[in-house]
C-alpha cells in the first residue's frame, strides 16, 4: 500500500501541477449509460443483480462516466483528473498487472480549443509521470485515427472490415507482421495484395521527419482524412519540441489502440526494455495511453451538443507490479507507519505515566506509539522500534521521574540524552525537523 | 418506414392521452388502462435505433462529487489520515465486493440492504456492506493476530436514500481498527482518544462522546426480566432514544414486541441515566445490577477505560449512557457514538444531539467466523461518519464566505500581444519541469484581459507575463493577482523568484 500511495502521490502531484481539478463519480452506473461504448468488450462487464430497483453495471473504465458527468451538468470545459477503481470481467493475469479491479488515473482536458495545444499538454504530462517514476527509458507512440482509417481506404480495406483490420494492426506490439498478415488474411478475409500495401505502411515509424515523408507518399495524399490526421500530428511535433519531449515520441503508424471512441491522435507508453527485463513477463504491455475522442459525449447530450476531449489514462497496476518487483530484487526496506517516536519504560507500574506522556506528544501533533501491555519488557520495546523503523524512543522510568527528566534515545545509534519534562515536545520537534 | 412513422404517432398520441389524463388527476385505473396501452404500443415499436433516449443520471443514493465537493473531501480526509498515522496505522485496501458467502450472516436485519452483483457464470459476489467484516476476513485469511489498520473507502448499502440529510446508497466510511490480545482497555482508550482529537481538529463543534457496553446492556436486560429471546429486539427500541421519546421507546417495546410493561419499567430506570465515572460507581453499588456476572465484568472494564481517559485528558467528553445501544449485531464489549451538540435553543437545557457522526466498539468474536478453527483475535475500532461531516464542512465554509480553490495552480503563463504562443509553451513546460504549477490558455492569441480574468475566477495568485518588448530585453513581467502590481523579472531568475513567493507561509504573493 505505501508503494501504491507514493506512486498515485506522484502522479496526483503532475496532475494538479497542471492544474486540473478533481471529480468522483460513483462505483456503478446505469447500465444503459455503459451500454454501446466499449464496443466488443461490452461482455466485461459487471452487472448488478436486478433487486427490483434500477439496473446497474459496475463502470467499465473513467471516460464514459466522464461524458455522462459532462453531458449532465452542461458543462463545456474542464480539465479535470480522476483516481478511482473500475472493473472489467477480463481473464485475470495477476503477474502482469491485469486484475478484474484495479485503479485509473485519468486526466482529461474537454472543451473547443485551438488544436493541438491540449492534445500536447497531454503528452507533457505522461513524459513527466513516466520521468518522475524512475522506471526506465520509455518511448510513446503516436498515431492518429483519421490517418488509420485513410490508410486503410488508400490500400483497398472494405469500410467493413475497418475495425475488425484494427485490431490485428493492434497485435503488431505483441506479434509478428507474419502472424498479423496471416490473421488478417485467412481469419479475417482481407485479399493478400491488400495486406500487403498495409505492410508497407505500418512498419514504419520514426519522428516528424516520418510526418513529411507521408505528406509525400503519393496514395496516402489523395486522402482526405489522412491529410488531417498528419497535418496535426505536424502541429503536435512541433509543439512537442517546445516542450522539450520530442526526442521521446515516434510516429508509429502501427499503432491502433482498442477503444472505439478515438476520432483523431492515439498515444501509448512502452517502457523499453534491457534484454535481462525482457525475460520477466512482468516487463511487457504499455504503461499509459490515451487520445482525443470528440465524439462521446455527444452520444450523452440529449440534443447531441458535442464536447470535444482528449486524455490520457495511466495504467498504474502495471507500474505497482514493476516497481514492487524493483523493490524485492534490490531488497528495499519499506517503512508502513510514519511513528516517530515510541513512549517506553524500563520498570514495572508505569503505564499511567507512558499514557500521559503520550497523550502529550498527539496533542502536539508527534506520530506516537506505545505497547498495549501494562508492564511491557524494554528489550521488546526497543525491538518494535528497530522493526518498525520508528527512530526515537522516550524513555520514562523511576530515576527519570525523581529527577524531572525523560532519556530521549536514537534508535540508529543508540545514545541517549536526558531533556527536561517540560522541553520535551520541543527537543522532539526540533530533532525530527533536522532529520 | 411508413408503417414505423405511423406507429411513432400513434406512440406520441397516446403519450399526450397519458399526460393529459393525469393532469386531469383522473382515476387511477383510467391511467394505468391508457399507460398499458402505450406501453404494448412502444413494445411494437421494437428496441429505438438511433440515439437513445435516458435519463442523464447518476443511480438512485449515489452522487458526483464536483471539484468543489472533492476539495472538501480532501481537506477532511487530510485531517483524519494525519491523525490516523499518528497513531501509528498501516493503511490496508480491499475489493469493492467479496464472496457472496463472506458477508452473508454478518449483517443480521440488515443483510437484505446489501447488493449483489448478478450471476454472471463466476463467483456469487456482493458488495461490501462495511469495511470491519472485509477486515475480519483479511485477518483470518493472512493469519494475523495483531495490526493497528485503517481503511478509507466506500461501502453500499441499498437503504431508502435520504440524500439532504446525507443519507446516501454509496457513501465513504473512515476506519481503524486495532486487532490483537492486549491488556485490557489500553486500545479502546485510544480509538476514544482517536476520536476526540479528529472531532475536535475538524472544527465543527462542540460533541461528546457516548459509552456503553454490551454486557451491561444485556446484563440489565437479564436482571429487569427481558426474556433472553427478545435482547435484540429490544435493543433495537431501547437504541431509538436518541430520537424519539421514552413515551414511545416503551409503547413498542409493550404494545410491537410485546414486552411486560413491568419489565418495560424497569428498564426505564436504567436507560434514562447517564453521567461520568460516578455514576459507574453507582451502578457498581446497584443492589440488582451488582449480582449480574457480565454487567459487572462491563462495569469493571468501563471504570478502568474512564481512567485511562482521564490520563488521555478527555474524561470531560465521555458520557456513560445507558441507552446508547447501537445495531450491529457483532459487538461483545465497549460501544460507543460521537454526537455533535447544538447549542440549546432555551438557556439552561441539556445541549441536544443531532445525529451520530463517529462510532465503534469492541467485537472479539469476528474474525473467529472466518477462521476455519474459529481461533478468535479479540478487535477493537471505530469509523468516521464522513458524509455528515462533508455536509457541515461545506455549509460552514458557505456560512464563512470562504472561497474553495479546486486547483493548486500557482503562475498562468500569459502572452500580451498576439504570435506568443511559442513562448509561452517554452515558458510554462520550464515551469512544469522545475515542479512549479502552471498553466496557459489553450488560445494561440488570448486576449490579456481574459487570461487575467482567468486567474481571478481560479484563484490563481501570478501571472507570469510574455510581451515583445520583454523578450527583447531578456525579461517576464511578473504580476500579482491580488495587489495588481508588476515587476520585471530577468528570464534566467524567474524560477527562484516564483518558488520565494510561493513559499511564504501568508502567500503574500
Amino acid at each position: 500500500m505505501v508503494v501504491r500511495e507514493k506512486i498515485l502521490d506522484m502522479v496526483i502531484g503532475c496532475f494538479k501541477r497542471h492544474g486540473a481539478k478533481r471529480i468522483d463519480t460513483p462505483a456503478f452506473e446505469l447500465k444503459e449509460t455503459l451500454t454501446e461504448k466499449y464496443g466488443e468488450d461490452s461482455g466485461l462487464i459487471y452487472d448488478l443483480k436486478d433487486q427490483g430497483g434500477e439496473l446497474l453495471s459496475l463502470r467499465y473504465d473513467l471516460t464514459v462516466p466522464f461524458a455522462r458527468y459532462l453531458a449532465m451538468n452542461k458543462v463545456k470545459k474542464m480539465k479535470r483528473y480522476h483516481v478511482g477503481k473500475v472493473w472489467r470481467r477480463e481473464s485475470p493475469t495477476i503477474v502482469q498487472g491485469r486484475y478484474r479491479e484495479f485503479c485509473q488515473c485519468d486526466f482529461d482536458i474537454a472543451g473547443q480549443f485551438d488544436p493541438m495545444i491540449p492534445d500536447a499538454e497531454c503528452l507533457k504530462i505522461m513524459c513527466e509521470i513516466l520521468s518522475g517514476l524512475e522506471l526506465g527509458d520509455f518511448i510513446i507512440k503516436v498515431n492518429d485515427r483519421r490517418i488509420l482509417d485513410g490508410m486503410f481506404a488508400v490500400c483497398g480495406v472494405p469500410e467493413s472490415k475497418f475495425h475488425a483490420i484494427c485490431s490485428s494492426i493492434d497485435k503488431l506490439d505483441k506479434t509478428s507482421w507474419k502472424d498479423v498478415r496471416h490473421e488478417m488474411v485467412v481469419k479475417k478475409g482481407l485479399a493478400p495484395e491488400v495486406a500487403d500495401r498495409i505492410g508497407d505502411y505500418v512498419q514504419c515509424h520514426g519522428g516528424v521527419s516520418l510526418i513529411e515523408q507521408m505528406f509525400q507518399d503519393p496514395r496516402l495524399c489523395q486522402n482526405k482524412q489522412a491529410r488531417e490526421g498528419l497535418g496535426d500530428l505536424k502541429l503536435l511535433f512541433e509543439y512537442l519540441t517546445l516542450f522539450g519531449i520530442a526526442e521521446k515520441i515516434s510516429f508509429d503508424l502501427s499503432l491502433a489502440r482498442g477503444l472505439d471512441y478515438y476520432t483523431g491522435v492515439i498515444y501509448e507508453a512502452v517502457l523499453l526494455q534491457t534484454p535481462a527485463q525482457a525475460e520477466e513477463s512482468s516487463n511487457v504491455g504499455s504503461v499509459a495511453a490515451g487520445g482525443r475522442y470528440d465524439g462521446l459525449v455527444g452520444m450523452f447530450d440529449p440534443k447531441g451538443y458535442k464536447v470535444p476531449c482528449v486524455g490520457l489514462s495511466i495504467g498504474v497496476e502495471r507500474i505497482f507490479s514493476i516497481v514492487e518487483q524493483r523493490m524485492k530484487t534490490f531488497g528495499q526496506k519499506i517503512r508502513t507507519t510514519e511513528t516517530q517516536v515510541f513512549v517506553a519504560t524500563p520498570q514495572k507500574n508505569f503505564l499511567h505515566e507512558r499514557l500521559k506522556l503520550i497523550a502529550e506528544l498527539w496533542d502536539a501533533g508527534i506520530k506516537a506509539e506505545l505497547l498495549y501491555k501494562n508492564n511491557p519488557k524494554l528489550l521488546t520495546q526497543l525491538h518494535y522500534c528497530e522493526d518498525m523503523g520508528i527512530p526515537l524512543v522516550v524513555i520514562i522510568g523511576e530515576q527519570e521521574m525523581k529527577e524531572g527528566i525523560i532519556k530521549l534515545r536514537l534508535v540508529a545509534s543508540r545514545e541517549e540524552v536526558a531533556i527536561k519534562r517540560e522541553n520535551l515536545v520541543a527537543e522532539i520537534q526540533k530533532r525530527l525537523s533536522e532529520s | 418506414m411508413a408503417e414505423r412513422a405511423a406507429l411513432e404517432e400513434l406512440v406520441r398520441l397516446q403519450g399526450e392521452r397519458v399526460r393529459g389524463l393525469k393532469q386531469q388527476k383522473a382515476s387511477a385505473e383510467q391511467i394505468e388502462e391508457e399507460v398499458a396501452k402505450l406501453l404494448k404500443l412502444k413494445a411494437q415499436l421494437g428496441p429505438d435505433e438511433g440515439k437513445q433516449k435516458f435519463v442523464l443520471k447518476t443511480p438512485k443514493g449515489t452522487r458526483d462529487y464536483s471539484p468543489r465537493q472533492m476539495a472538501v473531501r480532501e481537506k477532511v480526509f487530510d485531517v483524519i489520515i494525519s491523525c490516523f498515522k499518528r497513531h501509528g496505522a498501516e493503511v490496508i485496501d480491499t475489493p469493492v465486493f467479496e464472496l457472496k458467502e463472506t458477508l452473508t450472516g454478518k449483517y443480521g436485519e440488515d443483510s437484505k440492504l446489501i447488493y449483489d452483483l448478478k450471476d454472471q457464470g463466476g463467483e456469487l459476489l456482493s458488495l461490501r456492506y462495511d469495511l470491519t467484516v472485509p477486515f475480519a476476513r483479511y485477518l483470518a485469511m493472512n493469519k494475523l493476530t495483531n495490526i493497528k489498520r485503517y481503511h478509507i473507502a466506500k461501502v453500499y448499502r441499498r437503504d431508502n436514500p435520504a440524500m439532504t440529510r446525507g443519507r446516501y446508497r454509496e457513501f465513504y466510511q473512515c476506519d481503524f481498527d486495532i486487532a490483537g490480545q492486549f491488556d485490557p482497555m489500553i486500545p479502546d482508550a485510544e480509538c476514544l482518544k482517536i476520536m476526540c482529537e479528529i472531532l475536535s481538529s475538524l472544527h465543527i463543534g462542540d460533541f461528546l462522546v457516548k459509552v456503553n457496553d454490551r454486557r451491561i446492556l444485556d446484563g440489565m436486560f437479564a436482571i429487569c426480566g427481558v426474556p433472553d429471546s427478545k435482547f435484540r429486539t429490544i435493543c433495537s427500541s431501547v437504541d431509538k432514544l436518541d430520537k424519539v421519546s421514552w413515551e414511545e421507546v416503551k409503547n413498542e417495546m409493550v404494545g410491537e414486541k410485546g414486552l411486560a410493561p413491568e419489565v418495560a419499567d424497569h428498564i426505564g430506570d436504567y436507560v434514562q441515566q447517564h453521567g461520568g465515572v460516578s455514576l459507574v460507581e453507582q451502578l457498581l453499588q446497584d443492589p440488582k445490577l451488582s449480582q449480574n456476572k457480565q454487567a459487572l465484568e462491563g462495569l469493571g472494564d468501563l471504570k478502568l477505560l474512564f481512567e485511562y481517559l482521564t490520563l488521555f485528558g478527555i474524561a470531560d467528553k465521555i458520557s456513560f449512557d445507558l441507552s446508547l445501544a447501537r445495531g450491529l449485531d457483532y459487538y461483545t464489549g465497549v460501544i460507543y457514538e460521537a454526537v455533535l451538540l447544538q447549542t440549546p435553543v432555551r438557556p439552561g437545557e441539556e445541549p441536544l444531539g443531532v445525529g451520530s457522526v463517529a462510532a465503534g466498539g469492541r467485537y472479539d468474536g469476528l474474525v473467529g467466523m472466518f477462521d476455519p478453527k474459529g481461533r478468535k483475535v479479540p478487535c477493537v475500532g471505530l469509523s468516521i461518519g464522513v458524509e455528515r461531516i462533508f455536509s457541515i464542512v461545506e455549509q460552514r465554509l458557505e456560512a464563512l464566505e470562504e472561497k474553495v480553490r479546486t486547483t493548486e495552480t500557482q503562475v498562468l503563463v500569459a502572452s500580451a500581444q498576439k504570435r506568443l504562443l511559442e513562448e509561452r509553451l517554452k515558458l510554462v513546460s520550464e515551469l512544469w519541469d522545475a515542479g512549479i504549477k502552471a498553466e496557459l490558455l489553450y488560445k494561440k492569441n488570448p486576449k490579456l484581459l481574459n487570461q487575467l480574468q482567468y486567474c481571478e475566477e481560479a484563484g490563481i495568485p501570478l501571472v507570469a507575463i510574455i510581451g515583445e518588448q520583454e523578450l527583447k530585453d531578456g525579461v517576464i513581467k511578473l504580476r500579482s493577482v491580488a495587489s495588481r502590481e508588476e515587476v520585471d523579472v530577468r528570464r534566467e531568475d524567474l524560477v527562484e523568484e516564483i518558488k520565494r513567493r510561493t513559499s511564504e507561509p501568508l502567500c503574500i504573493c
